[in-house]
């Protein structure tokens, strides 16, 4: 074999604290390397050509970059020794930034150790061998999980760009988060106005299917080839015959039921659709609070129905889906304020949260668009908005910025003076963050023209007197404490990742954070991508984030999956297992192992068992490398042999090093 | 390295690509500094780790062996955390009947956002590895009485 070794620079990220030309001087040593030579961007065009030069000209059949980490440039460097007609899998890559350079000042350890991890990445590229991509059909199908704006926004990309999509809501209807606000900020459109027509498009565009009240039950396959069960969890309501006229709503006798639409600020009924614009327009039964389901008594919807509907006795049904790649979308929750006892949320009445607020400013809410207060009804005198409500808070774990909540807030405020002309309000603040577009002019129009009080200082606690809910806090611009009683209090509440993320995340084999909002393949270059193939992300499931940006996600991971799916084939990773039929003995160990079901064990012409990998479902884990006694099996490009070589070069250098 | 007395020892450390690896590398960007003893090796996931590796680095002159891998539940492969779990479980038992201080082997689950605290995983267990000083070299690498002697007869190249 001869091999080049190519140690970047990257400018001074790597040459000022490891010492290349040493690394590069050191690497000339290794058996079969013929050729080693620093390089300033070994990423960049010049670099990238000096390295298909060195192959050309020096006939070089094997390369080694020392750079940053594989996991950011190895694709960019095996295309590029693929241009010079080297297989791709005759390289390798030794990081030497983010593992030696960045973590290190010591230059002269970082240098042994940079020079060390070129010496691994020489012996293991001994032991490669060449490995062939294989190519495989597509599903033209895509599911969207989360019909929330962002899920909206990418299911209609999608189906515009001719896919058949497939797009999965949990609740009875789509429109998400967005659906339950009145208005948005800072043009102060109507949200329904601008949201409603997409749902729409959504229900009638031919290249959509919904699932409703559904979720997503398991997931397997790989890209291009995802096989998806999705629970349809029982409506008691035939949707094909519902015609959404609401006579069941309105002689349904349970009245009692929590509206979850409405935030719990008022209740419903057992069956109901849960707003007038809902996407499907279609009735479902609550059965926690359906009296025939619960009690077996009254049946009054059943009878009201005029084509027949009802049907208690539906079950849950299971629907499977093939699609090519699945966007998740299924955005966040707000956080719970009961968890501030201080704020007294959930004991004082006339404290709400910003996203009931919202409902009751909606002229199809709780109250018909009135403000008033939750204990007895009246208009409020004086409303104070607290900001950072489990945001940006150690203590409820909780350190990050939620984003949207300031702008939400001076919106909420700026409606308020609509709604309450002479009312005083105002709002306490940590900082105000308002980085988009038109916002921070939108906050001050709503401190000089709507006359909001800004006082920047942290509420320590809010209690009852009477009638009146006093809010304690300080203006720290002023120095002085702050009592104000208030007629009703609004807790600008963050958000958190949806229930149910967590176990989505499991099902998609994607990772989260440790926050549990999903992880993008890389936080600048692969900001919608996961690093499952095939899976990517939109909205507010990846990190909190407002509704412009949610719609840019939504159609930036719709361009993604039409990107992939373009492709009549994909091309497989061949690092996959490959068994060694002389040396299997048939024990199916591999088998039991394999959390893909790739491996099956087949009858050779002798009558005796021997395994065999099916390419294109394995995933190359290796879980079977190991578990085989014989090491018949192996994983290509990670072989004993392999991983070995690389064990062995670090401890010889043991002894060099000391 | 400030207060570590001795020179450099040997680490070696096998990351799981998706999870670990990931970890150090946003430990990295972060500039979050660690002493220079660890040698990391990629592999695809934790469920790779055959334990003898374990056993061929600490009697082939490492002085200690670090394995991370994904968190119970967010394996990229969906199980091979749990294989690699029950394996080293099992490892870790017996490293004392073989006379290695089971210290100089730990395994640890990192995720790839988690570079503060890879930062203090190999922080820690270098220190360990520091107290406990240099192991005892067993084999010569060169003769390689556990190597598999797979590859290259096997798989032309």
């Amino acid at each position: 074999m001869k091999i080049g070794v190519f140690v970047c620079l990257c400018g001074s990220n790597i040459a000022a604290t490891v010492d290349v030309e040493t690394v590069a001087e050191s690497a000339r040593g290794l058996p079969d390397v013929a050729y080693a030579k620093a390089e300033m961007y070994a990423c960049s065009e010049p670099g990238q050509a000096a390295i298909r030069a060195a192959i050309e000209e020096r006939g070089l059949t094997g390369v080694v970059v020392a750079s940053c980490s594989p996991r950011m440039h190895e694709n960019t460097f095996r295309r590029a020794v693929e241009r010079a007609g080297l297989n791709p899998y005759l390289f390798e890559m030794a990081n030497i930034r983010e593992h030696v350079s960045w973590v290190s000042l010591d230059k002269a350890a970082n240098t042994r150790k940079a020079s060390e991890l070129v010496r691994a990445a020489v012996e293991k590229l001994r032991c490669n061998r060449g490995l062939q991509r294989s190519r495989f059909d597509v599903h033209k199908r895509a599911m969207v999980v989360g019909g929330g704006v962002a899920g909206i926004q990418a299911a209609l990309d999608l189906a515009e760009g001719g896919l058949t999509v497939a797009l999965v809501e949990r609740e009875s209807s789509i429109g998400g988060k967005m659906a339950k606000l009145d208005k948005t900020f800072p043009t102060v459109d109507c949200s329904t106005c601008i949201l409603g027509p997409k749902m729409v498009d959504v229900a009638q565009h031919p290249n959509i299917t919904l699932y409703a009240h559904s979720e997503v039950e398991s997931v397997s396959g790989y890209v291009g080839n995802f096989s998806v069960k999705v629970r349809r969890r029982a409506t008691f309501v035939d949707w094909t015959k519902c015609t959404g006229c609401g006579l069941c709503m309105e002689k349904c006798p349970s009245r009692k039921g929590p509206d979850r639409f409405n935030e719990r600020l008022a209740t419903t009924t057992a069956i109901g659709i849960p707003f007038p614009q809902a996407i499907p327009k279609k009735a479902t039964i609550d059965p926690d609070a359906c009296l025939r389901l619960t009690k077996g008594k009254c049946g009054v919807c059943a009878k009201v129905c005029p084509t027949g509907a009802i049907d208690f006795e539906m079950a849950d049904e299971m629907i499977e889906e093939e699609v090519g790649a699945i966007v998740a979308a299924t955005g966040y929750d707000v956080f719970d304020p009961a968890a501030c006892a201080e704020y007294g949320a959930g004991r004082h009445p006339d404290v709400i949260n910003s996203l009931q607020y919202e409902r009751m400013l909606s002229a199809s809410g709780p109250t018909r668009g009135h403000v008033v207060r939750p204990s007895d009804g009246r208009e409020p005198g004086t409303v104070v908005f607290v900001q950072c409500v489990g945001s940006r808070d150690l203590s409820l774990g909780r350190p990050y910025c939620s984003g949207f909540c300031c702008m939400a807030t001076a919106k909420q405020a700026v409606l308020t003076r609509d709604h309450v002309p002479d009312a005083e309000i105002i709002v306490f603040y940590i900082d105000i963050r308002a980085p988009q577009k038109g916002y921070e002019e939108f906050v001050n129009r709503a401190r000089e023209e709507y006359g909001v009080r800004y006082c920047r200082g942290r509420v320590s606690s809010i209690y009852r007197v009477g009638d009146k809910t006093v809010v304690r806090g300080a203006d720290t611009l002023l120095g002085a404490q702050m009592e104000v009683e208030a007629d009703l209090v609004v807790l600008a509440v963050g958000g958190q990742p949806s229930e149910g993320a967590r176990a989505l995340a499991e099902k998609l084999r994607i990772s989260s954070d440790q926050y549990g909002f999903f992880m993008e393949g890389h936080p600048k270059l692969r900001p919608v991508e996961t690093n499952t193939a095939g899976v990517f992300l939109a909205g507010a499931c990846q990190g909190l984030k407002d509704i412009p940006s949610s719609v840019a996600q939504g159609s930036a991971a719709a361009a993604k999956a039409l990107v992939l799916l373009s492709r009549d084939k994909l091309e497989s990773d061949p690092q996959v297992a490959r068994v060694n039929p002389k040396r299997c003995i048939g024990c199916g160990k591999c088998v039991s192992v394999c959390p893909f079901g790739a491996i099956r064990l087949v009858e050779t012409r002798f009558g005796t068992q021997v395994a065999e990998v099916v390419e294109a479902v394995c995933q190359g884990c290796g879980v079977c490398n190991v578990a085989c006694m014989d090491k018949a099996i192996q994983l290509d490009h990670f072989t004993d042999d392999q991983i070995l070589a690389e064990v062995n070069a670090l401890c010889r250098e043991w002894r060099v090093a000391n | 390295m400030s207060g570590m007395a001795c020179s450099e020892l040997k680490i070696i450390g096998f990351l799981c690509n998706w999870c670990s690896y990931g970890g150090a590398d946003t430990a990295g960007v972060a500039r979050f500094r660690q002493p220079t003893d660890l040698r990391i090796i990629r592999l695809p996931c934790t469920g790779r780790m055959d334990p003898l590796f374990v056993l061929k680095a600490l009697l082939g002159g490492a002085d200690g062996v670090l394995v991370s891998g994904c968190h119970p539940f967010d394996c990229h492969y969906s199980s091979g955390n749990f294989m690699a779990r029950r394996r080293l479980e099992v490892l870790a038992r017996f490293l004392p009947v073989l006379g290695i201080d089971p210290r100089r082997f730990v395994y640890t689950w990192v995720s790839a956002a988690e570079g503060a605290k890879w930062q203090a995983v190999v922080t820690a267990f270098t220190e360990t590895i520091h107290e406990l000083g240099p192991a005892p070299r067993v084999l010569d690498p060169d003769d390689a009485p556990l190597r598999f002697k797979e590859g290259r007869e096997i798989w032309p190249t």
